[in-house]
């Protein structure tokens, strides 16, 4: 046991990271992202989508108290969720596929948490400046010009932190309206209470708590890194190609410019009196530019992203000092070992293009091309037939036995329609609608209507007297001619 | 966790001392946010316990200095149900039967108040599905002792029949003929009853049992047995029998007779609860 003679601290404080400015591919593809999820995050509620009058006409809006999700052109009703589900199951394994081949890109790019944490970042750079200034400053005396600073940064936060927090609920009320509302404190009180809960916690975990969140609280880490293995593209460092790392070994030693393999390294002549040094200067700029805090030298790790800054900011020194760029670079652990021992790395494709993640990729497809079957297959009109069992026939005064079922009719059309309820059966039956006169019913525009149903057998039968009698329910949308079907039963007064 | 440069590797970190295969535990510190939360979950369960009903006591719980119960929470909702109620109940008091099921509003509302009330007080004898049992009328069906329209319903469910608790419950007595018939005159009359409405046990005593019928019985069934509603006289001549229409039923009716009975609701309704339940039962498939 290593008991050192000051016992260990209970708790550490978080040690603040200040994240260097960076310009590279990686970079440039992240601000792209960025801009491209968060205008997707900040306009979608504010886009029209013309339904006609009796429907909304915001493009995309769970509307939570009528039970219905639109979006765009497509209409999900509650007996419907299991387009929610699909969904659901195809980014669990859109997870699995672009974990298993390409590492915790989700976390790097994607995960709103990275995305907001990079964009407070951005606000924290152009107020205060870059690294060193960042440092310094927090260092100082507490004096005006920090304080100006300070307030200034906390202020732009807020004010992304409720725009962020904004955007939310107007996915779930008309976005104009509740906008109107909101200002004018006409708003509900739970729209008021989801907007400051998520500027909250944006304010924060942008602001502040950043790394920590997907170090300490995020389950993902944990479970990606039992996804990946030695076929995964991660962010890595060529250690055998960067050690011994060194400062001034330019001064030391000539490494052959084009032939950057293991072999050349260890064929290479130092002079006598200097040290045999690698191609990392140990200049840090992988360090100072992670967002995590760490130095991915280290080899992969439970904090690292794979946001690949790192491979930017060293490309770039690489470049300065004449080295080829790729020192750290995104490759699977197989590479590492391959070009170690001198061998020929495997080409990317093969690394992605394995049976894990085909079997991924087809089980995905699989589940988003049924989704699609099951959304053009869907009828504008749906009906579902419960059979009254309690009783289960009821023997009128001229000996006609009646059967009751409670028809669902639902139209999901924007206007009215008259739907017309037949029987077919090989036998003879009367139909009656509870409350109508006719056997056609109006069923208002995008709802669900209860219709109770009387289906009669004269006395004497075929149906009347036996215990089962196979019918089905025939629903006709009159104005579109859209038609559906259910098979149900009647149940008769069987002789004894 | 924060490693800013080489100078603190992971390896300075001292290990919990525990091995497994030579396999070691960091004993990395928490971070103190962490910290600072659990002490203020410890605050605030405490502060919870001292509010809400909580700690087990010889004589009960600890009840909270808030006073909050899941009982109390159940009466205060019922309470606002029944404010947000008020105004509807009292318009459905009001207004004229007919015109509360050609309302669209609140004959919705009547029908699923009444159908809440049905299943508290009515279900008992009536059924659940209102099919009713023997002795207990259907509700379901289109034939009514004592009228089917909503008028009828209504009156019958405020005031019962044959209870002695109101005064202008409906009311009509049959007589007890096993004092008054031998045991072949009720034979002869069942038969006769029987082939009313189908196929008589003894086809030669029908005759007999028509004349017995006439002098005795048409006065309440009337001609032909159709049946009389206002004494509530059933229709013997229909496929619906309320005790049965076998030989051996209607023998047993015709010896010691009925007397069913049905409690005036307005003494535990209100009258806005009783017109809920007549539209509720007016709506069943009967209703005239």
């Amino acid at each position: 046991m290593s008991v050192s003679e000051q016992p260990p601290s209970l708790y550490a404080s978080r040690e603040p990271i200040f994240p260097k400015r960076v310009s590279g591919n990686y970079r440039r593809l992240k601000w792209i992202i960025m801009i491209v999820t968060l205008g997707i995050y900040y306009v979608t509620p504010w886009i029209r989508w013309d339904r006609g009058a009796k429907l909304p006409d915001q493009a995309v809006l769970v509307d939570l108290a009528n039970r219905r999700f639109f979006f765009f052109w497509i209409e999900i009703w509650p007996h419907e969720f299991y387009f929610v589900a699909g969904l659901l199951i195809m980014a669990g394994l859109g997870l699995f596929l672009f974990t298993s081949a390409l590492g915790r890109v989700w976390c790097g790019y994607t995960c709103p948490q990275t995305v907001w944490t990079d964009l407070f970042i951005l606000v924290e750079r152009w107020v205060e400046g870059d690294r060193n200034a960042r440092i310094r400053l927090l260092r100082q005396k507490w004096d005006a010009r920090k304080a100006r600073l300070r307030i200034t940064k906390w202020t732009a936060w807020f004010a992304i932190a409720v725009a962020t927090g904004g955007a939310w609920v107007f996915y779930f009320a008309d976005a104009p309206t509740l906008l109107h509302d909101l200002v004018t404190f006409q708003a509900p009180l739970v729209a008021y209470s989801t907007v400051g809960i998520l500027t909250a916690t944006t304010f924060i975990f942008g602001g502040f708590m950043r790394e920590q969140i997907c170090v300490y609280m995020c389950p993902w880490p944990r479970i990606q890194a039992a996804m990946m293995d030695e076929d995964t593209i991660t962010v890595a460092y060529r250690s055998w190609r960067g050690e011994p790392r060194g400062k001034h070994r330019r001064k030391h030693v000539e490494v052959a410019e084009t032939t950057h393999t293991a072999d050349a390294i260890s064929q290479r002549e130092a002079p006598k009196d200097a040290p045999v040094l690698g191609d990392c200067i140990d200049c840090n700029a992988c360090v100072n530019v992670c967002p995590m805090g760490i130095d991915i030298r280290d080899g992969q790790q439970l904090e690292c992203i794979t946001c690949a800054l790192c491979i930017d900011a060293c490309n770039e020194i690489m470049d300065k000092v004449g080295k080829p760029r790729g020192l750290i670079d995104y490759m699977a652990l197989t590479d590492e070992e391959h070009e170690k021992s001198g061998k020929t790395p495997i080409p990317v494709l093969r690394h992605i293009l394995r049976p894990r993640t085909i079997l991924y990729t087809v089980l995905w497809a699989g589940v988003g091309v049924g989704l699609v079957a099951a959304l053009f297959l869907r009828e504008d009109i749906s009906v579902t037939v419960a059979p009254i069992r309690n009783p289960v026939y009821v023997t009128m005064s001229d000996g006609t036995i009646r059967n009751t079922y409670d028809v669902r009719l639902r139209n999901k059309h924007g206007e009215d329609r008259p739907y017309l309820i037949t029987v077919e059966a090989d036998d003879s039956f009367a139909v009656e609608l509870e409350g109508s006169d006719s056997q056609t019913v109006m069923v208002p525009a995008d709802s669900t209507m209860l219709q109770r149903v009387y289906i009669m057998a004269a006395p004497g039968t075929g149906p009347a007297t036996s215990d089962r009698t196979d019918l089905w329910i025939h629903v006709e949308d009159t104005v579109s001619e859209e038609a559906v079907e259910k098979s149900t039963v009647f149940n008769g007064k069987e002789a004894k | 966790m924060s490693n800013h440069s080489d100078k603190t590797h992971q390896g300075d970190v001292p290990t919990t001392g525990h091995s497994w295969d030579g396999i070691e535990e960091y004993d990395n510190p928490m971070p103190r946010w962490w910290l600072i939360v659990f002490y203020i979950c410890i605050g605030w369960g405490a502060v919870y316990t001292l509010l809400m009903p909580s700690w087990p006591g010889l004589t009960g719980a600890w009840p909270g200095l808030l006073g909050f119960s899941t009982r109390g929470q159940v009466a205060e909702e019922m309470a606002r149900f029944s404010e947000a109620n008020a105004a509807i109940d009292a318009e459905l008091a009001q207004t004229d039967l007919a015109a509360i099921v050609s309302d669209p509003e609140l004959n919705g509302y009547a029908v699923n108040a009444g159908a809440a009330v049905f299943r508290t007080w009515c279900a008992q004898c009536h059924g659940s599905g209102a099919a009713g049992a023997v002795g207990f009328p259907s509700l379901l069906d289109d034939d009514w002792l004592w009228g089917g329209d909503l008028e009828s319903i209504h009156y019958t469910v405020t005031h019962g029949i044959r209870n002695e608790t109101d005064d202008e419950a409906r009311y009509s007595e049959m007589p007890v003929f096993g004092e008054m018939l031998n045991a072949s005159e009720i034979a002869a009359l069942a038969n006769y009853v029987m082939s009313l409405s189908g196929e008589p046990q003894d086809a030669s005593l029908v005759e007999q049992g028509s004349q017995l019928f006439a002098d005795n019985c048409v006065a309440c069934h009337q001609e032909g047995g159709v049946g009389d509603r206002s004494v509530g006289a059933p229709n013997l001549s229909d496929a619906i029998w309320l005790y049965g229409g076998d030989y051996d039923s209607i023998v047993e009716s015709i010896t010691y007779a009925r007397f069913g009975v049905m409690p005036n609701w307005n003494a535990r309704l209100t009258e806005s609860q009783i017109r809920a339940v007549t539209a509720y039962v007016h709506g069943l498939g009967g209703g005239e």
